[in-house]
């Protein structure tokens, strides 16, 4: 019996010294977070912005998530939320997921595998309009090759194949692939949503607060640890920063703080947890190849050799931004191009005088010259974090007699402007939701994209994106995304300026949140958040 | 009196009419609506922007749209706002005493601080004083609301160690003026140097007169002359600019509710301009316009009590 007791102490004193962690977190209290903006509305699946994604995330599930406990999002951390296990059939063109048993949806109905069924039935466009549980669907494209989603019994959903896709899982673990319920209409999603998540939505007053308070029903047993998540939406950036230092606020927005900007939060709150990462958002030029004098290529490449990346970023972002080509560049990116392969990259090389004479012989023989410069405009959207780099565009392009005039378009019809291919040359950021190249090349270079702007149309280049696709050895797929990115590079389909750092800061007795490094749209279930108090 | 109240009222519906073909029509005038906003800030199908139109019935001629508008403010039914999808009079409601409140606290300020200094700006002229509440007053107006809001904020952070921030759940009175009273005091210094200088030109106008010199060469104290003799006369201009800006403060602060965080009329209704959401800017702008309407109204019945010489002919 005494060995037995010795053994069990033993056990226990073993296992305490093990996970420590796990007897660390204390249950309870309220996460006050500043928002900077009204959310347009609270359905993930309809909207493509980390204002809705950060506050209604910890409302929902996914099949499976991107690890919470892991900085980068990779197909290597991808670990079982509402699916308990995965497996794809012999030719990689069915993925079938077995379904947690016993979880309710927050209204007290059971979830089943119907509810994947038209969640993925709506978002790839084979729900009929009525049956449809989305009003507008942002992210079609991903599911492009989706062709059925098959149920067996409550618990077991296919997700049937074109042709194998190993993003496809990975596209299932962001945060902008939540699980819908069935029964709920789209309008109640969009104001009040139900979901299987942590936290159960309470009340959205818009442009004052979201309040979300715990699911004791979670079938995660233990957590969440917080008993509820109070947001205030404070579109004014200096009284939401005033707000964190003087307490109010236990946790800044997203990236909310700017590089200046962290020297007075460190200044008047010294103890504040303050940590940069990047956003894998992206300021990058449109230059509109269907317009004259643009389908010049030689006046493209002299544009991009006139860009000097080094001022924008330490004009913008004191030095802390990262160079890249297409995808995110690693560590953080999973995915982009080692840094020394960049500088053979049109734009990126090192000796920016001979690229400037270079760029300057190419306009002079295009037509152009100090007596005659070409005047056009630049388009941007008017807020500050587009306006900022398009005056520094328009400052470097002088250099290469074009006179550009800022042409500051309202939010409301900036991407229809620029869908429509109605601008000269603009200055874009792009957010990528997961750094995968699926998500990128289909969306922004894909000949056929509604969100190629630029209007790049490369056939080699649609070929290799589809190879790369289907491509299942993970170092050859990454070796034809590099070779795409040069591609994109030298053929000056989107060049990029920089990848966007951002400063969160939050108050030390916040604890459990871990902030992904290659997209700011994942890491939201705070279910792993708790407070030191 | 009577016909000159009926004439008023009819020019009052007149007017409000005008405005809302006006605000109707140039609504629409805005490149862009709800459809396009929705659909091309998400990235969304375009196809998807027809379908949007013809569920919230923009895909109407305007002119049955605005009978539509009509009939349905004529039953008390404000329609639905579009980018929340509930009924615009749930979404406009909650606002209006929160701005309401603002503005009464800020003109209750404007007005204690911009009469009282004003007279005695004009009755010290040239003094000491007067040129200091004149500086002060000027730097009331010269101040941008947005920069002097944040400064009263900072101030807050560095003196008290915390800002007010609104919550629309308050613990009653007190604590809702204590979330009110630094917006307000920030409102209400604008205005009441504003007030104050018009105040003191208006007095000083006023103490030139010949019934002035009147009374003084009667005897009368200097107290008497000014507050009984020509503080009333005086106020006649004062009471006109404290009616345009207590119209003014019910939908114009949006500098200051964006500041100081106010989920009020005025920055609910730039949002609602952004998004096009036009059941919410069609009413608020009404309702605005109502308020403007009345309370000139009520300013040309406050003459008639500060001067027993006006009268409303019939």
């Amino acid at each position: 019996m005494r060995s037995r007791l010795a053994l069990l102490a033993a056990s226990c004193a073993a296992f305490m010294m093990a996970a420590p962690p796990a007897f660390a977190q204390k249950s309870g209290g309220t996460l006050r977070m500043s928002h900077r903006d009204n959310p347009p509305s609270a359905s993930i699946h309809e909207e493509s912005t980390i204002s809705v994604n950060q506050p209604f995330m910890a409302v929902f599930n996914n099949l499976v998530f991107f690890d919470p406990k892991q900085k980068v999002n990779s197909p290597d951390h991808i670990v079982p939320e509402l699916a308990e296990s995965w497996s794809y059939n012999a030719d990689n063109t069915q993925l079938t997921f077995k379904l947690r048993q016993g979880v309710k949806w927050h209204d007290g109905k059971p979830f089943t595998s119907a509810d994947v069924k038209c969640t993925w039935d709506s978002l790839a466009g084979h729900a009929p309009e009525d049956k449809s549980i989305i009003r507008k669907n942002p992210r079609k494209l991903w599911y492009a090759n989706l062709k059925e989603v098959k149920t067996n019994g409550d618990f077991e959903v296919t997700f049937v194949l074109g042709r194998p896709q190993p993003s496809f899982l990975t596209m299932l673990a962001g945060g902008y692939s939540p699980v819908y319920a069935c029964h709920v209409p789209d309008r109640v999603m969009r104001s009040k949503p139900i979901g299987t998540g942590p936290f159960k939505m309470v009340d959205f007053k818009r442009n004052e607060s979201i309040k979300l308070v715990k699911n004791p029903d979670y079938w995660n047993k233990g957590k969440p640890y917080l008993d509820a998540i109070e947001w205030k939406i404070v579109p004014n950036r200096s009284t939401r920063l005033l707000g964190f230092q003087s307490g109010e606020f236990d946790m800044t927005f997203d990236s909310d703080v700017t590089f200046p900007l962290l020297k007075d939060v460190k200044a008047s709150k010294p103890d504040a947890v303050c940590e940069a990462r990047p956003t894998n958002v992206s300021s990058n030029l449109l230059v509109n190849r269907d317009k004259e004098p643009f389908n010049n290529p030689d006046i493209r490449k002299a544009m991009v050799l006139a860009l000097d990346l080094p001022a924008f970023n330490e004009i913008l972002f004191q030095g802390h931004a990262l160079y890249g080509a297409a995808m995110l560049p690693p560590p953080d990116g999973f995915w982009g191009m080692p840094k020394d392969m960049l500088p053979t990259l049109l734009g990126y090389s090192p000796d920016r005088k001979k690229s400037l004479a270079e760029a300057q012989e190419l306009m002079k023989k295009a037509g152009y010259g100090p007596d005659k410069p070409l005047k056009i405009k630049v388009a941007t959207r008017n807020i500050a974090i587009y306006r900022d780099p398009a005056v520094i565009l328009i400052d470097q392009l002088k250099q290469i007699y074009i006179e550009g005039e800022l042409d500051p378009i309202d939010t409301t019809v900036w991407y229809a402007k620029v869908q429509r291919g109605d601008y000269q040359v603009g200055m874009n950021l792009t957010g990528v939701g997961i750094d995968d190249p699926d998500v990128n090349f289909y969306e922004n270079y894909f000949s056929t994209s509604d969100r190629n702007y630029s209007r790049y149309k490369n056939p080699e280049v649609d070929k290799l994106i589809d190879a790369q696709s289907a491509e299942q050895d993970r170092e050859k797929r990454k070796k034809m995304v590099w070779q795409i990115e040069k591609i994109l590079a030298d053929d000056v389909a989107r060049p990029i300026m920089n990848y966007n750092v951002g400063n969160t800061c939050w108050d030390p007795k916040v604890k459990g949140i871990l902030l992904q490094v290659n997209s700011i749209y994942n890491g939201w279930r705070f279910d792993e958040a708790w407070l030191d108090k | 009196m009577g016909s000159y109240l009926v004439r008023r009222f009819l020019l009052m519906v007149l007017t409000l009419f005008g405005m809302s073909i006006l605000i109707f029509v140039m609504l629409r005038l805005v490149p862009g609506n709800i459809a396009d906003i929705l659909v091309d800030a998400s990235g969304a199908d375009p196809r998807d922007k027809a379908r949007i139109a013809r569920e919230l019935g923009i895909d109407r001629p305007i002119a049955e749209q605005y009978v539509s508008w009509i009939g349905g403010l004529s039953r008390g039914d404000l329609g639905f706002a579009y980018v929340s999808e509930r009924p615009a009079i749930e979404e406009i409601a909650p606002r209006i005493p929160i701005s309401a409140k603002l503005a009464a606290m800020a003109v209750v300020i404007s007005v204690v601080l911009g009469v009282p200094f004003g007279v005695i700006s004009a009755v010290k002229q040239n003094s000491s004083l007067d040129y200091f509440l004149r500086v002060i007053s000027l730097s009331g107006l010269s101040l941008p609301s947005f920069w002097l809001g944040l400064l009263v904020l900072m101030a807050a952070v560095h003196w008290f160690g915390t800002i007010p921030i609104f919550d629309s759940n308050s613990r009653g009175f007190w604590d809702e003026v204590g979330m009110l009273a630094l917006p307000a005091l920030t409102v209400g210094f604008r205005s009441s140097a504003l007030i104050m200088r018009l105040t003191r030109s208006s007095m000083l106008e006023v103490l030139r007169q010949d019934y002035v010199r009147t009374a003084r060469s009667k005897g009368a104290s200097n107290a008497s002359v000014n507050y009984d003799h020509a503080l009333r006369n005086a106020l006649l201009p004062v009471v006109t600019i404290i009616g345009i800006e207590a119209a003014f403060l019910v939908g114009g602060l949006i500098v200051t509710e964006t500041v100081f965080n106010i989920p009020g009329v005025a920055r609910f209704l730039v949002e609602a301009i952004l998004w096009r959401d036009y059941p919410i800017v069609q009413n608020l702008v009404m309702l605005i316009a109502f308020v403007v309407v009345m309370v000139n109204f009520l300013v040309d019945m406050a003459y008639m009590a500060l001067d027993p010489r006006i009268k409303f002919a019939d």
